[in-house]
């Protein structure tokens, strides 16, 4: 009788056979699907905060740069309109202390008139993207206008000429920066916190000495479960910036699509510290917490939600450790200033050493006997 | 042939920084034969599971040998894992599938089609559950889908670790035909069990195994023989007068109380048959001597599984 089903098995298996690897991709695929929070945390937690901090960056957005002009405000006469909302002030201190309220981006001190004229810029501190930003666009209205008088000097034979490419945060919409580094932080947490949970979960449920037990090869299923983070991490990545581009007019560059190895690579980076941190952890909860005590402080120190170069020196410094800080760095340049994958290099030759030494770190330290 | 399985002098220790040393299996030794139905019987913590990882390949001994179907289960090798069905003692499913595409993703794995895992869940009577959640099932219906986990790959050799534990007492008779006709089927079954009655109603041999050591081994009929343990046969008092107690006795053991009187005998049918003629057969129950009493003789412990 058991001969029969054998048979019978065979005659099937020939037929609906998908293989053991493909299999496990479309049971843990599925299984990922199914959990809801998972999905809630890979693809709606990063939109959320792309939407919060476009809010807060974005009251800037095109908006005209707030400011207080103390002095003579006949020097913005010229002046786009939309460019400046101005209000005049006589006095200083009135006028920081309306500043720091958030009554304004900038407060101007005009000097003297004429030739000779000294504009000197307070950027506002209390919300320094706004504050750098008409920083920005006063400077290059008054190097405007300092053209314009010296070309009127020399006549004939222009002055020479300096044309500013946008190509650097403040002359750029909030949204152009602030993209890839939500991205970079999504792809850390669900890369950090899906790699310890997923450890954490078969400490205690014991699937992987289940698996152990067929004849499928332990590493047949670590690799399934790698090739799903890696093909959710993708598909993160492509929800998040068609979200970006459509509905927060994202200007994606011709080299967009170099995002996809750079988020492969990030994600074994943080896949790596994942494994690190579920070795450690013996719980869900402790999983979550160590895992949050990494990716929040990295996201900090990394210009993810707050650019760098506005950020204090030492965790400027402290962000050449970070991983996220090179896949922050990469994905901007490849998908917001349209550099190519060439122009990326450190930060490939960084991410990919980063995740070799912590995955061989993790390897050496992993106690298997627990799972 | 070789043995289906063959184990020597197995030890391990556990050693936990808190804890200190727990020697969970110290010198166990023992064969199982081909088409054998072998149970491993012991209370909580008798190292039963740890032993059972170690022969499976899931643990490595601190020392000792083992051969399954003839080979070492270390390293692990797809021929031989195909050939073998194991049931963990805590049920371990992919999460959030439901028992259908458990069971194909494990016949998948085993190079069984869709039909077998079908069939499998037909057996063990979960077809009208499959296509719920693992997460929604009860603790007996996991534990079903789990044995049909172990069955779907056809296997030579099955491994149930306390497969019964969380089944009512109908589940548990069912799944008792099942594992009879599993090992009917000629496939090898080992089984772990607290239940002296499970072991009793199943296994052609039985290890008593208690804090690590395996105390005894035998089949349930021959351990009992061998306790040369007294039938005891009790029927309601106020049907035989003192005397014809003491006669029926004859000089063995006996205990009258207002409500029975309590025979112990080795000769049963003899004292059955005298009692049947005096018509005293009102509130009888013969109970003979079971593996708990063999369980007490050998490790000198009342049984507390
Ligand atoms: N991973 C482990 N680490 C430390 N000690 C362990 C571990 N697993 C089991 N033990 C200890 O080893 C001993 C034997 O455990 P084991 O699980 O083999 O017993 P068992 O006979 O299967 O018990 P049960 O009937 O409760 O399943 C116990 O004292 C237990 O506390
Ligand atoms: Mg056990």
């Amino acid at each position: 009788m058991s001969i029969e089903t054998v048979e019978v098995t065979g005659g099937t298996a020939a037929r609906t056979r998908t293989g053991p690897f493909l299999s496990l991709v479309k049971a843990l695929g599925r299984g990922w699907l199914r959990d809801r929070s998972q999905v809630f945390f890979t693809l709606l937690l990063p939109l959320m905060f792309m939407v919060l901090l476009a809010s807060v960056f974005g009251s800037t957005d095109d908006a005209a740069s707030r400011l207080i002009v103390v002095g003579d405000a006949q020097v913005f006469a010229d002046a786009e309109p939309g460019d400046f909302a101005i209000s005049e002030q006589s006095d200083l201190e009135t006028a920081l202390d309306a500043m720091r309220d958030g009554d304004a981006d900038a407060v101007v001190v005009v000097e003297g008139s004429g030739a000779g004229t000294v504009v000197r810029i307070y950027p506002s501190a209390t919300s320094a993207t706004a504050g750098s930003i008409a920083e920005e666009k006063i400077t290059s209205y008054v190097n405007g206008q300092n053209l314009e008088i010296l070309s009127l000097v020399a006549g004939e034979e222009p002055p020479l000429i300096t044309e500013v490419e946008a190509a650097d945060g403040g002359s750029l919409k909030p949204i152009q920066y602030l993209a890839p580094g939500i991205l970079a932080w999504g792809i850390a947490i669900s890369g950090v916190f899906g790699a310890a949970g997923t450890i954490v979960d078969w400490k205690r449920d014991k699937l992987l000495r289940r698996l152990r037990l067929t004849p499928a090869s332990v590493r047949t299923f670590l690799g399934a479960k790698v090739s799903v983070m890696l093909a959710v991490a993708l598909g993160q990545t492509a929800v998040f910036l068609a979200v970006a581009a459509l509905g927060f007019g994202l200007e994606l560059s011709a080299w967009t699509w170099f995002a996809a190895p750079l988020v492969l690579l990030g994600t074994l980076a943080f896949l790596a510290i994942g494994v690190v941190i579920g070795g450690i952890a013996q719980t869900s909860p402790a999983a979550a917490g160590l895992s949050n005590l990494v990716t929040m402080p990295m996201a900090f120190v990394s210009g993810a939600f707050y650019p760098l170069a506005l950020s204090p020196e030492w965790v400027q410094w402290i962000s050449y450790a970070s991983p996220m800080r090179y896949l922050n760095e990469a994905l901007q340049s490849v998908v917001v200033y349209g550099e190519p994958p060439s122009a990326v290099l450190p930060q490939i030759g960084f991410l990919a050493a980063f995740a070799a030494v912590v995955a061989l770190f993790s390897w050496k330290t992993f106690k298997f006997d627990e799972l | 042939m070789d043995a289906a399985i063959e184990v020597a002098d197995l030890r391990k220790t556990y050693r936990g920084r808190r804890t200190g040393e727990v020697r969970a299996v110290d010198g166990v030794s023992f064969r199982v034969e081909r088409g054998e139905f072998f149970g491993i019987l012991g209370p909580n913590g008798a190292g039963k599971t740890t032993t059972l990882e170690i022969v499976e390949g899931l643990r490595k001994p601190d020392s000792g040998t083992v051969r399954l179907l003839g080979r070492s289960p270390w390293p692990h090798s797809p021929e031989l894992t195909g050939r073998l069905g194991v049931q963990l003692q805590a049920s371990a499913f992919f999460e959030f599938l439901t028992a259908r595409e458990q069971i194909e993703t494990f016949a998948e794995l085993y190079g069984a089609g869709k039909a077998r895992a079908a069939e499998m869940l037909e057996i063990v009577g979960l077809a009208e559950h499959a296509n719920m959640r693992c997460e929604k099932l009860s603790g007996g219906q996991q534990q079903r889908l789990s044995i049909a986990c172990a069955l779907v790959g056809d296997p030579e050799l099955v491994f149930l670790d306390e497969p019964t534990a969380a089944l009512d007492p109908q589940a548990r008779r069912n799944l008792w035909d099942l594992m009879r006709s599993i090992n009917a089927e000629g496939r090898t079954v080992v089984l772990t069990t607290h239940y002296m009655e499970e072991a009793e109603a199943l296994c052609d041999r039985v290890a008593i195994m208690d804090a690590g050591k395996i105390r005894a081994i035998d089949s349930p009929a021959g351990f009992v023989r061998g306790l040369d343990a007294p039938t005891r046969v009790t029927v309601a008092a106020g049907q035989l007068t003192g005397e014809r107690v003491q006669e029926l006795a004859a000089g063995e053991a006996v205990a009258a109380s207002e409500a029975a009187v309590v025979f112990e005998t080795r000769d049963p049918r003899k004292l059955l048959t005298a009692l049947a003629s005096d018509g005293a057969l009102e509130g009888l129950s013969v109970r003979t001597a079971n593996l708990e009493d063999v369980f007490l003789h050998v490790t000198g412990r009342e049984w507390r599984g």
